[in-house]
């Protein structure tokens, strides 16, 4: 059985407030994946839509999107694992396309967060871990993240200021990506201006610039087995590796509370299969949606060994020039993160990469691509490796 | 025709329970008593907290309950600044892990503990604790 390549990737812009309802946003993505794939449509043979449902009004938004996009009569259908949910629908699609069920899957991940008021989202966001043991005691995203931050610092003597490095990074790029929603410069002085919004506490140790950039958005990937992306496309990526792990939910079912187990067993599950190590990773996308997470993504994936990620960023290894960049298209933090999209935009950046199309986000000449993708608090986990 | 009687004792579990029918409606019963309570396989001696009704290393529902007692070591913890919509009231708060050795426990520190006296590896004792509107929750208290 031969290989599973991408063949066409796209994304919309992401942006707050999309104006348009979730199939006008989703055709955005789709649209770009299909002029870059420069096929037609009837050669999709099934597709794979992917959002997180607490943010979507449209019951089963899959038919309803296949339709808009003109998909049907073809099959499709939804994948969700929050945010995580277009990588899984990624490793779902290489596995159709390996059993000989399907030639060419597009997978479209795309949220509409504004979609909902802003009180129903606060409302949701309450929900987002264990619902009946520890929403009760009025939980939320940052404040599990921060809980790592906190015991990050505490093991490794990391600083806040280590985590604001990150954030600086992610705008240095998030300024030239022209899709990111977060387009202005963070310095490391607005993390200690107390007259700057960047400095407020949201969850200690966590501060607003810590925190990834809600935004509405999609993405899409189209994939083909070997015979047909060698025929349709002058640059295929390959997938070389993919890993997929899951965690408890609630913070009491979990060992590790520096790192996420599930960045580290998809990590290892992903290099295995690829037969690659750290060291051959040319460009990585992790995910970022808070600067803690990129922290532990560096250790998780062996960039760095653990406690050792704050020295990665403060000798700027993962900026562009170093020896493993990493999120140089913005990542989640100043890019955006609008949930179901997510993976397919970090996917797409790293496609664009080993193509050598990445424009002045471009990385010298690399190889190896790897997408860290992660849903909930490290309730899912997505490693995906790409070569060329 | 009588009503079929509805047991919904977990909603009074937190400021805001999101579940109101369990098997382990019973905790809320314990934490009536000032008990804090987790669950133990009858058949492997698996032992669970939070509590659960069905043993996932053995597939048996044969569980009994005991109680958390001693001090456990704070593994983490963070305040919060903002609050999911109905919980505005309670802030600023702090959530928090405490590891007991063969289970761990997630909750509030007690509003008795200023954050700034908050360290990695102190022990912390769980215990009951009231909340406006009748209901309950624990937090982690001073041994």
């Amino acid at each position: 059985m031969g290989k599973v390549g991408i063949i066409g990737v796209g994304q919309s812009n992401f942006v707050r407030g999309y104006p348009g309802s979730i199939r006008e946003l989703a055709f955005e993505g789709f649209k770009e994946a299909m002029k870059d794939a420069k096929i037609e449509i009837k050669d999709i043979n099934a597709s794979i839509i992917a959002s997180a449902p607490e943010y979507d009004k449209q019951r089963s938004p899959a038919g309803v999107i296949a339709e808009y996009l003109g998909l049907i009569p073809q099959p499709t259908f939804y994948i969700e694992s929050v945010c995580s949910s277009s990588s899984m629908g990624l490793r779902v699609a290489y596995s159709m396309i390996k059993s000989g069920l399907h030639d060419i899957i597009a997978i479209v991940g795309f949220q509409k967060m504004s979609e909902i008021s802003s009180s129903e989202s606060q409302e949701r966001m309450g929900r987002g871990a264990d619902i009946q043991w520890e929403s009760p005691f009025g939980t939320m995203m940052p404040a599990y993240y921060a809980m790592y931050a906190q015991a990050h610092m505490a093991k490794y003597g990391t600083t806040g200021e280590d985590l604001a490095k990150i954030r600086v990074k992610a705008a240095t790029y998030g300024q030239i990506n022209e899709k990111a929603v977060y387009r202005k410069p963070v310095t490391m002085e607005m993390f200690t201006d107390p007259e700057s919004n960047i400095s407020a506490t949201v969850a200690k140790p966590l501060r607003v610039g810590d925190c990834c950039a809600n935004a509405d958005g999609s993405s899409c990937i189209i994939v083909a087995n070997e015979e047909k992306a060698r025929a349709l496309c002058d640059k295929p990526v390959w997938i070389l590796g993919l890993g997929a792990a899951s965690e408890a939910v609630n913070m009491a079912g979990r060992d590790l509370l520096t790192g996420l187990s599930v960045g580290i067993e998809a990590g290892k599950q992903a290099y295995e299969m690829a037969g690659v190590t750290p060291k051959d990773i040319d460009v990585a996308e992790v995910h970022d949606c808070f600067t803690i997470a990129e922290m532990m993504a560096y250790e998780n994936l062996g960039f760095a060994k653990p406690g050792e990620g704050k020295d990665l960023i403060t000798s700027k290894e993962t900026y562009k020039e170093g020896s493993i960049p990493v999120n140089v298209d913005g990542g989640l933090l100043s890019k955006g993160h609008p949930i179901g999209a997510t993976g397919g935009s970090q996917i797409r950046t790293i496609t664009l990469q080993l193509r050598g199309e990445a424009g002045e986000m471009q990385v010298k000449d690399p190889e190896i691509g790897l997408v860290h993708n992660i849903g909930g608090v490290g309730l899912y986990g997505n490693v995906t490796i790409l070569g060329r | 025709m009588a009503r079929k009687e509805v047991d919904d004792r977990f909603k009074k579990f937190g400021t805001i329970s999101f579940t109101a029918i369990t098997k382990t409606n019973d905790f809320i019963n314990y934490l009536e008593e000032g008990k804090v309570m987790g669950t133990k396989c009858k058949e492997c001696g698996a032992v669970y907290f939070p509590p659960r009704s069905d043993c996932a290393k053995c597939l048996n529902s044969n569980m009994e309950w005991f109680e958390i007692t001693g001090t456990g070591t704070l593994l983490s913890f963070s305040e919060l600044k903002y609050a999911p919509v109905g919980f505005e009231d309670d802030l600023p708060y702090t959530i928090a892990l405490l590891d007991y050795g063969d289970y761990k426990v997630f909750g509030r520190i007690s509003q008795e503990i200023p954050y700034e006296a908050l360290s990695v590896g102190m022990k912390l004792k769980t215990e009951f604790n009231n909340l406006p509107g009748g209901q309950l929750n624990y937090v982690f208290a001073r041994p």
